[in-house]
């Protein structure tokens, strides 16, 4: 029988993934992939809950989560874009201008 | 029994996918496995009677946003990339932090493993009358009502932002 604590295993091991991929990969698109996602991961754990607790709430915050991610998605490539145009690269290590 | 294989088969390819996005060379083969992966994960929304989400799931993530990022690897050069080098040189940092995320997570679920195991059939379903896409429309449009115009004014601002990033410097401009 699956339970709650399947699905928050598997939310667990893709957020692990996601995180591992924004904190190793260079290329910036890889990065931008790997935040979906922990945001998938994020979604999987609320309607998990939604499920659980048979409430309809943890759906709706999920529809937000979306939302938020395709916001994101749109605004990071439009990033990525204008990165490409000034420095012809998508290796974030070469993106250095305002480092300290 | 049909639930937990298709609990299985899915979350198998969901995290199969999952790593191969993080660790391929090619950009294009990762936005492939990105989209089995997302995939998956609207199955595993079916199999969590949250039909509505798994059409959503597949209409905005599959249809648009992974198809935005087919767009932008297009429009920029693969092939250079794929000669550098792929990883960070802070890779024992990043051994560090997942390992401490790992065991953080892992000790909360297994703390908390006893309360996730009763079986959902303790709460009587709320209203089983309707279907899914109605209980979340219900939802939508008067709890959350507020947080769903917020959330269009995030889209538009979203869409501005988009533009103006990636918009080409007009002579004038310059």
């Amino acid at each position: 029988m699956v339970t709650t604590f399947h699905y928050l295993l598997l939310g667990a091991a893709l957020f692990t993934i996601g995180v591992i991929g924004v904190l190793t990969r260079r290329n910036i698109m890889i990065i931008l992939m790997s935040i979906e996602l922990m945001m998938n991961a994020v979604n999987i754990n609320l309607i998990a809950f939604s499920d659980r607790l048979q409430q309809v709430t943890g759906q709706v915050f999920a529809i937000f989560v979306i939302t938020v991610a395709a916001a994101e998605a749109a605004v990071g490539l439009g990033i990525v874009i204008a990165m490409f145009k000034n420095k012809e690269t998508m290796n974030i290590n070469e993106i250095d201008l305002m480092k300290w | 029994m049909l639930e937990l294989v298709l609990f299985y088969i899915f979350a198998t390819i969901a995290v199969v996918s999952a790593i191969l996005v993080v660790t391929q060379q090619n950009v294009v083969h990762s936005a492939a496995f990105l989209g089995a992966t997302l995939f998956a994960v609207a199955g595993i929304f079916l199999t969590l009677h949250a039909e509505f989400l798994a059409g959503v799931q597949v209409i905005v993530y599959v249809g648009g946003i992974l198809v935005l990022f087919v767009f932008v690897i297009m429009l920029i050069s693969v092939e250079r990339a794929q000669h550098e080098r792929q990883y960070n040189r802070q890779w024992t940092i990043a051994v560090v932090t997942s390992a401490i995320l790992i065991g953080e997570i892992g000790y909360g679920l297994y703390r908390g493993k006893d309360t996730f195991v009763l079986p959902p059939a303790v709460i009587p379903p709320a209203v089983p009358a309707s279907g899914n896409s109605e209980l979340v429309g219900t939802a939508l449009y008067t709890s959350y009502l507020l947080p769903f115009e917020i959330a269009s004014i995030l889209l538009l601002v979203a869409i501005v932002g988009a533009v103006v990033l990636s918009k080409r410097r007009t002579a004038a401009e310059e």
